[in-house]
């Protein structure tokens, strides 16, 4: 297994005043895609929002790259080189294709290079370039989500359940583009319900339960261990979430 | 007894209870124990702005439900009486209808409010009362012929409630504290200092009206009392906690919500009702005022929202500060140059500028407000008290 | 590829002259109810005065878009309510006064050049003392209370009071005369021969009033529209959170936009100053009640709800000022009663409240 890049021990979160991480220890090998597996409720998208700096930690500690990041502040947590990609994706609706991409070049003009990558990967989006983000359809949006995330180079991408709501067709694609951040050694931790998709992509996994982590190792080891899976997720391979 | 009195919304500090009872007392005794009519016409205005305060704190305190247009409810109960008793004449007669007209005005007006309040957000709502207080502050200027425009009208109280108006024949004896202690201080004589202290006290038209204030404004304190601590009271109290999970919970908000400004509005209504009988002079400064819903503002949250005593404590500590603020920083400045910096800062007319200054900084570091702060205090007090008692309650294994 | 490639919500064009009024007065409410109103009073009132109003009213309008643009954006973009924005008004107010009263030599000449000497500075100083003002309060006053909407109301009442006392301890407790600088005074005599308006005076200074107002508008658009910033701006609107995952500080561009705010408040309050040529300590307060009626009415966060609104106060102030002057503030308010009551987010909504 490769060297961490991201670390996570013993970390509490709170939302309000409901403690949600109950001591969170996880390793991210770098340039491999890990999934984070778990039942609804888990904590598995508060522990990416809580490493992007976006609940109050109470305990423990988070390393990037070996930095302490622990409570820094989130854009500062960002230009170390994370990107994010929330459940609801976080697209700006009243901005147009365009002006959410020239947000997301955080460090100057959009690079035409990459750009034309992002259209190879996500064509819809040059299709409807100038156009408000709010009136793409879902999985449009999705798209836009990511390119967001990948149109500048950075070393993490934190992404919370991509293909929630979407249809096979475009599942195949976003799995497509995973597939290509994976070969450039970009490094994911991604959130998952859907396991068969986790189960193509993953290479490392961890599954959670009530706010901690309950196992982790090689993704190949979760999928070929049926008992092992309802174990810990409720269900057996093959299963329709 | 107490108990049912308080609806068992007690003090729960001693300083609290020691400051309410002194209160009580100089109220309740006043004009036997402050000679002058400044003195007695600050009892009635505290008397009157207990209720003001207090109804406000039901809908800022209780509800979180932020109004500026709370003096437009107390300025359509004095205008009420004022207007009235200009057209029907000064018998008590005329002083119901003004009354009755003004309760039925506000009930309106504050139902429309809350139903305002159910197409625009609680932050708009602050704005819009504000904006609809201005109008009708405008109106009441604007309409000189009815309302006296900015004249303000002379308010023709009964001649039983007035100063011509004598209940007793002969005068009762007062006894002035605050003098008793300066002739001691500064003769050492008792015997001459209590004679200094003796004053006599003519009682009047005007004494009467005072106990009445005093009366109504005890009753609805311990009205207000009651019901907040009523299931009604809780209603409101689990909406300012958290609105969207007391409409899970199967309560109609907006009914709740309205209620709360509804009894305020009348309340208020009625606190200005007696304020035209008592300073039998209303214009739009002395009522309609913004500066004046900033006070009340201020009077709340520096007793303490959302505990009703803290409308009492801050009334009394705002109306003595108002008044002998400014004495106090006439003196300090009695010796420095006029025209200097310092004057001009520390001057009697800047008093605003110091109690301004007071305020903000109370909202930082006391946001609870002086009750509040008492009660705190106590609280912590009692706490430590029970650590050091030998045997643990069971509670306290967890931490 | 084709099936999800569809955009979602591209409704067909109504048809019928009905169907299109309806979708005209629902997709464009700021237009209609703005030719409208002008509409009314034009049934009301004789042409010549309409005309008067009418430019009168775009005037006052430009001036307390300059003032209310500064508080919606930051109530918009900021979450934050800030009711000394009056304070901030008649700071500029009094800022800009002192600089024209110092420099009246060159007020009083008849030349237009000489006087820009003395109102460019005095506009300016109204700008930076406003935007000083605004940079301190909000590290020392809102900071603090970031997310707390009642704390916010509190503290910024409280802070209104202190300023405008501290206007009374720099500036005296009475009002003061501002003489309006002397190119700017008088009217402009509209040729007689033009039909109906043939022969109106067009007072100076409300025409350029109304110029610069369009003027900043103009220039606040651009912002907003086409660069980076505004882009950054729109998007806090929608999501602050989101713009700092973006990597970006958002607690800085809210101190811009607040110090902007607080110098447009100021300028407003300056070019006030030079048209009604009288100004107190307290008549932000009363101009607050005009931007809290042009923020509700246009939408909060909106710059163009906010122009249309400022637009559509200035010309009911003005029409029912002339038509009934008792009732003109009445009038505006319940302008902003009704429009709630059509429209419960205002006329152009930018963020849903």
């Amino acid at each position: 297994m490769a060297e961490s890049i991201l670390s996570l021990s013993g970390v509490r979160a709170d939302i309000d005043q409901y403690h949600i991480l109950h001591g969170v220890d996880l390793e991210v090998p770098a340039g491999e895609l890990t999934v984070l597996l778990g039942r609804n409720g888990a904590g598995k998208s508060t522990t990416l929002r809580t490493i992007m700096g976006l609940t109050t930690i109470t305990g423990g500690k988070v390393r990037f790259r070996g930095e302490d990041i622990t409570g820094q502040p989130t854009p500062r947590i960002a230009r170390k080189g994370i990107a994010f990609v929330p459940e609801d994706m976080g697209i700006f609706s009243l901005l147009t294709v365009r002006e959410n991409m020239v947000l997301a070049a955080v460090n100057g003009p959009l690079d035409r290079a990459r750009l034309d990558w992002v259209f190879d990967l996500f064509p819809p989006l040059k299709k409807f370039w100038d156009r408000p983000a709010g009136n793409l359809s879902g999985g449009q949006k999705q798209m836009l989500a990511i390119a967001r995330a990948i149109i500048e180079p950075r070393e993490l991408l934190l992404v919370d359940e991509p293909t929630k709501g979407l249809a096979p067709a475009i599942i195949n694609d976003l799995a497509g583009a995973f597939e290509q951040l994976k070969q450039q050694q970009v490094t994911v931790l991604l959130v998952e319900q859907n396991f068969n998709f986790s189960r193509r992509l993953g290479q490392s996994a961890a599954v959670m339960n009530d706010g901690g982590v309950v196992w982790s190792g090689q993704m190949t080891e979760l999928a070929d261990n049926d008992d092992l899976q309802h174990e810990l997720l409720g269900l057996g391979l093959g299963e329709h979430q | 007894m107490f108990n049912r009195i308080l609806s068992g919304d007690y003090p729960r500090s001693r300083a609290l209870s020691a400051l309410l009872v002194l209160i009580g007392v100089c109220l309740a005794l006043g004009p036997f124990l402050f000679p002058g009519v400044r003195a007695f016409s600050m009892l009635g205005m505290i008397c009157v702005f207990i209720i003001v305060v207090a109804s406000y704190d039901l809908m800022l305190g209780y509800t979180h439900i932020v109004s500026f247009a709370h003096t437009m409810f107390f300025g359509i109960g004095a205008y009420g009486v004022a207007m009235s008793t200009d057209a029907f004449g000064s018998g008590f007669g005329a002083v119901f209808i003004g009354i009755g007209g003004a309760v039925v005005m506000s009930i309106l007006l504050s139902l429309l409010l809350g139903l305002l309040s159910l197409r625009v957000k609680a932050i708009f709502f602050a704005l819009v009362t504000l904006a609809v207080a201005f109008a009708f502050l405008s109106l009441v200027t604007q309409l000189y012929n009815i309302t006296g425009g900015e004249d303000g009208l002379a308010v023709r109280s009964p001649r039983e409630l007035g100063p011509a108006f004598r209940p007793l024949d002969s005068s009762l004896p007062g006894f002035s504290v605050v003098d008793f202690i300066t002739g001691l201080v500064g003769q050492g004589s008792i015997g001459q200092a209590f004679n200094d202290a003796v004053f006599e006290v003519r009682v009047s038209g005007r004494h009467l009206m005072y106990y009445i204030t005093f009366a109504i404004s005890l009753g609805v304190f311990l009205f207000l009392l009651r019901m907040v601590n009523s299931p009604f009271g809780r209603v409101l109290q689990a909406i300012r906690e958290n609105e969207f999970r007391a409409q899970a919970l199967g309560y109609r908000t907006v009914f709740y919500r309205t209620a709360a400004v509804i009894v305020s509005a009348v309340l208020a209504t009625l606190a200005g009702v007696l304020f035209a009988l008592i300073n039998r002079y209303v214009n739009p400064e002395n009522t309609l005022n913004f500066e004046l819903m900033v006070f009340i503002l201020l009077m709340c949250v520096i007793g303490g929202m959302g505990t009703l005593y803290g409308a009492v404590v801050g009334t009394a500590v705002f109306l003595l500060a108002q008044n002998y603020l400014q004495d106090l920083l006439g003196l300090l400045v009695s010796n420095a140059e006029p025209g200097s910096l310092f004057a001009e800062l520390a001057g009697p007319d800047r008093w605003l500028l110091w109690f301004g200054l007071l305020f903000v900084l109370s909202v930082y570091f006391f946001p609870a407000g002086i009750v509040g702060q008492l009660r705190l205090w106590a609280e912590r007090r009692r706490e430590r008290k029970a650590d050091k008692t030998p045997a643990a309650s069971p509670l306290k294994q967890e931490s | 590829m084709s099936a999800h490639d569809e955009m979602i919500g591209q409704a067909t064009p109504p048809q019928g002259v009905l169907a299109r009024f309806a979708a005209f007065r629902e997709n464009k409410p700021h237009i209609f109810l703005l030719l409208l109103m002008m509409a009314v009073a034009l049934l009301m009132m004789d042409p010549r005065t309409w005309v008067l109003l009418t430019i009168s009213g775009l005037a006052m309008g430009a001036m307390v878009f300059l003032m209310a643009s500064g508080m919606t954006l930051t109530f918009g973009l900021m979450n934050v309510l800030n009711l000394a924005h009056g304070a901030f008004i008649s700071l500029g107010a009094f800022a800009g006064a002192s600089v024209l009263l110092w420099l009246s030599s060159q007020a009083s000449e008849p030349s237009l050049l000489i006087n820009l000497a003395a109102i460019l500075p005095a506009l300016g100083f109204a700008l930076v003392v406003a935007g000083l003002l605004g940079l301190v309060f909000e590290r020392l006053v809102i900071k603090p209370v970031y997310g707390d909407h009642l704390k916010q109301i509190l503290v910024t009442v409280g802070g209104s009071i202190i300023i405008m006392e501290l206007i009374h301890v720099v500036w005296g407790p009475n009002e003061i005369p501002v003489p309006r600088p002397e190119a700017l005074t008088g009217a402009f005599l509209l040729p007689d021969a033009l039909p109906v308006i043939g022969g109106v005076a067009l007072e100076k200074y409300r025409l350029i009033a109304v110029v610069l107002g369009l003027a900043i508008y103009g220039l606040m658009t651009w912002i907003i529209e086409r660069t980076r910033v505004g882009i950054l701006i729109r998007a806090g609107v929608e999501s602050r959170e989101m713009v700092e995952v973006q990597g970006y500080r958002i607690r800085l561009l809210f101190l811009g936009v607040f110090v902007a705010g607080s110098a447009l408040a100021g300028l407003g309050g300056a070019m006030w100053a030079m048209y009604r040529e009288i100004i107190t300590a307290h008549m932000g307060d009363e101009l607050m009640i005009s931007v809290i009626v042009v923020i509700i009415l246009g939408g909060l966060g909106s710059i163009k709800g906010c122009f249309y609104g400022a637009v559509l106060v200035g010309l009911i102030n003005l029409y029912v000022g002339y038509l009934e002057p008792r009732l003109a503030a009445v009038a505006t308010v319940g302008l902003m009663v009704g429009v709630l009551m059509w429209r419960p987010q205002g006329l152009i909504p930018v963020i849903k409240v």
